[in-house]
C-alpha cells in the first residue's frame, strides 16, 4: 500500500467511524438508560434520511432538512416509547420483538411513501468539493472531513452533557442503577421518554449526515441497524467511550480490508465481533456481569 | 416500573440481544434447510399428511396451517401464475418494475387464455438463492400455482434451475435473472428463458468502447456473484479480442456501502473503469468516484446505468451523462413496436418510470412467451404440462425490442443495444441508443466448443490473456 493510499484509506476509516458513531450512539444511549435493545433503530435512520431529503428538496436548505430529520425521528421515537414500549418495560424479549415488528412495518410504510428510488443529497457548497490536505499532498472530499468534525463535536457535546449537567448526572445514575434513581424521587418515565427521543433523533440526524456521504434508499435501515449492533457489541452495550472506540475499530478494519482484499471484506468486521465476544464477552468497555 | 422483574445483568441482555438479532437470519437458515428436504408431492391438505411432514415441523408447515384457505390452487377454468420478484430491500424498485412487466403481458391477452382466467400470485424474495428457492416452493406447494415467472437476480436463477429439476410437471419461465450458466450449463428441461443473459447484454459494448471511445486499458469493478461475472466476461470477450487490456479487477461484497477505499486502490494509468453494481450501490460508487476526483471514464454494466438508477432523486445526474453501457433495452429505440409498448406501459402505470426498465422488459417478454405457449395448447395443462413445455420451446415472437426465439437450451436469441446516458429535452436522463446488435446468441456468435472450453465464468475467469489465447486477438 503506497503512502497516499494509506493516508486516504485511514481517512476513509476515520470518516466512516464518525458516521457509525453518530448512528450507534443513539442505540447505546437507549440501551444504557432503558435497557431496551431497540431493533427499530435503523428505521429511525431511514426515516430521518427520507424526511430530511424531502424537506431539503422543498426548502432548498440542507440544514433545515437535517433539523427536520432530527425532529421527525425524535417524534417517532417518542411515539414508539410512549405508545408501545412503556407497557412492556423490563420484558426484554417482548421489547426486542416489538421493535423488530415496528421496523418491518416501518420499512414497508416508507417504501410505500418514498418508493424504491435512491435519494442523493446536495449538501451546502461550503462543505462539498475537494480540498488539498496540507503536508500530506493528497486531495480529499471536504464533506467527509465535515462528517468527522461533526462527530467529534457531537461526541464532545454529549460528553459535556453527561459529565457537567444535572441531567447528565441523572442519566449516568440511571445507567448504573435505575431502581435507585426512581427511589430517590426522580421521574424515571420522563427520563426514559426523553432519552428515547434523543437516541432516535440522533439516528434521524445521522440519516441526513450519513445519507449525504452515501445515499438513502430502501434497505439502508437494516444496514445501519447491523452496523450499530456490531459497534455496540464490540464496544460494550451502554458504554459511550466504548461506542466511540468500537466505531473507530470497526470502520478502520472495514476500510483496510476493502482496500487490501475487497472480496472478503464482508466477513472481517464480523470476525472482529466474534473475536471480541470470545475474549471479552461484555465488549471492550462493558462492565462484567 | 420493573420492580417485580428481576434485574437483568448486562451479559444476559447481551446474549438476548444477540439471540434476537440472529432470529431473522435463523429463520432464513431454517427456510434454507427446509429447502433441502426432498419435495413431497403436493397432496390436498385434507388427506393424511405424510409422516415426514408430521414429524419434522418445517416453517412452511405451521404457516400452511395458519394461512386462511380462501384461494388455494386453481379453481375450475383458471390458470394460476406465480410471480417471483424482489419486492423489498435495495432491489425493491426492480421488483415493482418486474410485476408491471407481467401485468402488461397478461393485460395484452385480456387476462385470459382460451377462456381460462389468469390469476397472478406475487411472492417476494430478498435476492438470495435460499429464499428464492423457498418462495418458489411455497408458490408451488401452498399456492398451487401452475407456472412461475421469475426470479429477478442471478444467483436466484441458478437456484431455481436446480429446483425446476425437482418439479418436472410444473413450468418456470425466467424473470430477469441473467447468470449465463442458468441455461448454458446443465439446463433444466422445464426452465425457459425468453430474456437474454448477462453476457448477451454486453454484446457490442466492448467493440464500441475500443473502436469509438478509443479505450485501451480498463479496470473492472463488480459485485461478487454470478451475474456480474457474466457481465464482465461479456464485456471482456469483445474488448480483449480487439486488443484491449484489463489491468485490474475488483470484486466487492453485495451491499458494500463505502467504495472510497476501493477507489483509492484503483490503478491510475487506465482509460476507463467498467462498473457493474446494482441499485443504490451504483449511486454510492458514482458519488464517491466523483468526490474523490476520479479521472478515468466510466463504462456501465446493464444495471449500473439502468433507468431505475437514472431516476435517482438528487444531484447524481451531472455525473452520469455520457457513460456508455449496453443491455436488452434502449429508451429511445425508434422501433414502432417499442414505442407502442412504452405507450401502453405509461397508460397502464401512470405512476411508473418515464420509460420501462430492463426489469419490466425481462418479466414482460418471459410472461409473454409463457402466455403464447399456453395459447398454443389452448390452456391445456394436463399430462404434467408436457404439451405446454413442448409448445414453449417452439414459441417465437416479435417483442418490443425485436424478434425473440429460443435455442436448444431454451435460452433466448434476441437483439441487444449499445447505449449512452444522455439528457432528454424534458430534462430526464435516459439511455440513448447508439447501436443495435441483432440476433445475439448465448456465445456471442463465437464457436460453441471454444466458448464452452473457457469454463464457467467466475471472479478470475476468463482473463484477457485467456480470451486472446482461445480466440486469437
Amino acid at each position: 500500500m503506497s503512502w497516499p493510499q494509506f493516508v486516504t484509506v485511514t481517512l476513509n476509516g476515520l470518516t466512516l467511524a464518525a458516521l457509525y458513531f453518530v448512528v450507534a450512539i443513539g442505540f447505546t444511549l437507549i440501551f444504557g438508560v432503558l435497557r431496551v435493545v431497540n431493533l427499530a433503530h435503523g428505521s429511525f435512520y431511514l426515516l430521518g434520511g427520507y424526511v430530511g431529503w424531502t424537506v431539503a428538496d422543498r426548502t432548498g436548505s440542507w440544514v433545515l432538512g437535517a433539523v427536520a430529520a432530527l425532529v421527525a425521528a425524535a417524534l417517532g421515537g417518542l411515539l414508539l416509547e410512549l405508545g408501545l414500549l412503556r407497557r412492556i418495560h423490563g420484558q426484554d424479549l417482548r421489547e426486542a420483538l416489538v421493535t423488530i415488528g415496528v421496523s418491518i412495518v416501518a420499512a414497508d410504510l416508507m417504501l410505500a411513501q418514498w418508493g424504491g428510488f435512491t435519494y442523493d443529497f446536495s449538501p451546502p457548497d461550503a462543505i462539498t468539493g475537494g480540498v488539498r490536505l496540507p503536508l500530506l499532498g493528497i486531495g480529499y472530499p471536504k464533506y467527509r472531513l465535515f462528517v468527522l468534525a461533526f462527530a467529534l463535536a457531537l461526541g464532545l457535546a454529549l460528553w459535556l452533557l453527561l459529565a457537567r449537567t444535572r441531567l447528565g448526572i441523572v442519566v449516568r445514575a440511571a445507567i448504573d442503577d435505575r431502581d435507585m434513581v426512581a427511589a430517590v424521587g426522580i421521574d424515571v418515565q420522563r427520563l426514559f421518554a426523553l432519552m428515547f427521543a434523543v437516541g432516535a433523533g440522533l439516528a434521524g440526524l445521522a440519516g441526513v449526515v450519513g445519507g449525504s456521504v452515501l445515499s438513502i434508499s430502501s434497505g439502508e435501515d437494516a444496514r445501519y441497524l447491523l452496523a450499530s449492533l456490531i459497534v455496540v457489541i464490540v464496544g460494550g452495550m451502554g458504554s459511550l467511550p466504548g461506542t466511540a472506540v468500537a466505531a473507530l475499530l470497526v470502520a478502520l478494519v472495514e476500510q483496510y480490508s476493502l482496500a487490501l482484499f475487497p472480496t472478503y471484506a464482508a466477513i472481517v468486521s464480523f470476525l472482529l465481533m466474534v473475536v471480541v465476544l470470545v475474549v471479552r464477552p461484555q465488549g471492550l468497555f462493558g462492565r462484567p456481569a | 416500573m420493573s420492580t417485580l422483574e428481576p434485574r437483568y445483568s448486562r451479559r444476559a441482555l447481551l446474549c438476548r440481544a444477540g439471540l434476537v438479532g440472529l432470529a431473522a437470519s435463523a429463520s432464513a437458515l431454517l427456510a434454507a434447510c427446509a429447502g433441502q428436504q426432498p419435495t413431497p408431492t403436493p397432496a390436498p391438505p385434507a388427506t393424511s399428511p405424510t409422516p415426514a411432514a408430521a414429524a419434522t415441523p418445517t416453517p412452511a408447515a405451521p404457516a400452511a396451517a395458519a394461512s386462511p384457505t380462501v384461494t388455494v390452487g386453481p379453481a375450475a377454468g383458471e390458470i394460476v401464475i406465480g410471480i417471483l420478484a424482489t419486492l423489498e430491500g435495495a432491489f425493491a424498485l426492480y421488483g415493482e418494475e418486474a410485476v408491471r412487466g407481467v401485468e402488461l403481458a397478461v393485460a395484452e391477452f385480456g387476462g385470459a387464455i382460451a377462456g381460462k382466467k389468469i390469476r397472478l400470485v406475487k411472492e417476494s424474495t430478498d435476492a438470495t438463492p435460499q429464499v428464492a428457492r423457498e418462495k418458489a416452493r411455497k408458490l408451488i406447494e401452498q399456492d398451487k400455482v401452475d407456472c412461475i415467472v421469475g426470479p429477478l437476480s442471478g444467483d436466484e436463477g441458478l437456484a431455481l434451475r436446480d429446483y425446476a429439476k425437482t418439479i418436472p410437471d410444473k413450468t418456470i419461465v425466467n424473470g430477469t435473472s441473467a447468470a449465463q450458466d442458468t441455461t448454458l450449463r446443465d439446463p433444466a428441461p422445464n426452465f425457459f428463458r425468453f430474456s437474454t443473459d448477462g453476457v448477451q447484454w454486453m454484446a457490442g459494448l466492448g467493440t464500441y468502447c475500443y473502436e469509438v471511445k478509443g479505450y485501451r486499458r480498463v479496470a473492472t469493478l463488480g459485485e461478487d456473484y454470478s451475474y456480474p461475472y457474466s457481465q464482465v466476461a461479456g464485456f471482456l470477450l469483445e474488448f480483449c479480442r480487439l486488443g484491449g487490456e484489463c489491468v485490474a479487477q475488483f470484486w466487492v461484497p453485495i451491499g458494500t456501502k463505502d467504495y472510497s477505499s476501493v477507489i483509492s486502490s484503483m490503478p491510475t494509468d487506465i482509460d476507463a473503469i467498467y462498473v457493474i453494481l446494482g441499485g443504490s450501490d451504483a449511486v454510492n460508487f458514482l458519488k464517491a468516484y466523483s468526490d474523490f476526483g476520479g479521472k478515468a471514464a466510466l463504462i456501465g454494466g446493464s444495471s449500473t446505468v439502468d433507468q431505475n438508477v437514472l431516476e435517482t432523486k438528487g444531484a447524481l445526474r451531472s455525473r452520469v451523462i455520457g457513460i456508455p453501457g449496453a443491455g436488452p433495452v434502449a429508451a429511445d429505440n425508434p422501433d414502432p413496436a417499442w414505442k407502442a409498448w412504452v405507450e401502453q406501459y405509461r397508460k397502464q402505470f401512470p405512476q411508473g418510470l418515464s420509460t420501462p426498465s430492463l426489469f419490466c422488459w425481462g418479466y414482460y417478454v418471459n410472461a409473454k412467451g409463457l402466455l403464447l405457449g399456453l395459447q398454443a395448447v389452448n390452456g391445456d395443462l394436463s399430462d404434467g404440462q408436457k404439451k405446454l413445455q413442448a409448445a414453449l420451446a417452439k414459441v417465437e415472437f416479435d417483442g418490443p425490442t425485436g424478434h425473440i426465439k429460443l435455442d436448444k437450451n431454451r435460452q433466448a436469441i434476441a437483439n441487444n443495444f449499445v447505449t449512452e446516458v444522455a439528457e432528454g429535452p424534458d430534462g430526464n436522463l435516459y439511455n440513448k441508443l447508439v447501436k443495435v446488435v441483432e440476433g445475439v446468441n448465448q456465445t456471442l456468435g463465437l464457436p460453441e466448443d471454444k466458448y464452452l472450453s473457457l469454463g464457467s465464468f467466475t471472479r478470475d475467469n476468463p482473463t484477457c490473456e485467456k480470451i486472446k489465447r482461445t480466440f486469437g486477438s
